[in-house]
């Protein structure tokens, strides 16, 4: 068991180490292929951090979806990244920097994983632990609370997935030729 | 069990080594093929942590990740083979005269 520690850390230095290669890189194929082995490594420190459902999430739709849709996106359009200067801007830097301070100070309060005294585990969890199985019928617990306790929320999360895709289908299903001749009548 | 640790050290360490080619490939197919590997060791990965905790039905989530690293791949290479973006980085600027001259 003491190789979880060992693992969580190799990944969160490869994480990093992208980020910085995001950052530093020029080609938008190549930035978008790094995003999407940087969704594949955050699913799999999901997964070491117990939580398999959400490492299917991300790895279908960070990984999977989102990159085939910047792809597609990148053959669309035809602009290109354009270089710009090194010279550092302060004013950016600093607003990025106190934003990373918050966000590292608010870290002291956050619960410990895994902590039985943490908030969120005082409010519901102990009767849909104790008496979940019973009320829905549903083996998985997490399915149970997903699927039952809160079913009118996950019917709204469908319905904005389902907008998303009819929104994406209108903007990149169109017929390529049509649109370019149109473009080129108008003036 | 230490079958297994010495296993996931060992695709830690290829993993380092793809990340290395991804960050530092000079063309996009090291990068693409960079990619791939990862993927396939990250399957590796899931695989020999599924058994190390106990926990074989993790085993799905390795196959979900190896169809969506081959449904990745094969976006992005037909991409490349459109021909635009075919350049990375510094060549960026002789695809584009490539591309007026056309």
């Amino acid at each position: 068991m003491a190789i979880d520690p060992v693992i969580n850390f190799m990944l969160l230095v490869f994480l990093v180490v992208m980020a910085f290669t995001i950052l530093r890189l020029s080609g938008m194929l190549a930035m978008t292929i790094i995003f999407g082995l940087y969704s594949l490594l955050m699913a799999g420190l999901f997964m070491v951090m117990d939580a398999p459902d959400v490492a299917f999430t991300e790895a279908a739709v960070g990984s999977g979806v989102s990159t085939v849709l910047m792809l597609v996106t990148l053959s669309l359009t035809k602009t290109r990244h354009e270089r710009h200067t090194r010279k550092i801007q302060w004013r950016p830097l600093l607003v990025v920097l106190l934003t990373g301070a918050a966000l590292i100070y608010g870290i002291h309060d956050i619960a410990n994983m895994g902590d039985t005294d943490a908030p969120a585990q005082q409010h519901v969890a102990d009767r849909y632990i104790s008496s979940g199985q019973q009320e829905t019928g549903v083996p998985n617990l997490v399915t149970a609370v997903l699927a039952s306790y809160r079913g009118f929320d996950t019917l709204g999360e469908v319905v904005v997935i389902f907008t998303a895709g009819i929104g994406i289908m209108l903007l990149l299903g169109r017929p390529c030729k049509k649109g370019r001749v149109e473009d080129d009548q108008t003036p | 069990m230490s079958m297994f640790v010495v296993a996931a050290v060992a695709i830690l360490i290829s993993m380092a080594m793809a990340v290395a080619r991804a960050v530092l490939g000079p063309t996009v197919f090291d990068r693409i093929l960079a990619v791939n590997m990862f993927g396939t060791k990250s399957v590796l990965l899931v695989a020999a942590f599924a058994f190390l905790s106990g926990r074989p039905d993790v085993l799905d989530i390795a196959l979900l990740y190896s169809l969506l690293n081959f449904l990745g791949v094969v976006a992005a290479l037909r991409l490349v083979e459109r021909g635009e973006y075919f350049s990375d980085g510094p060549d960026v600027k002789g695809s584009a005269n490539k591309e007026e001259s056309t």
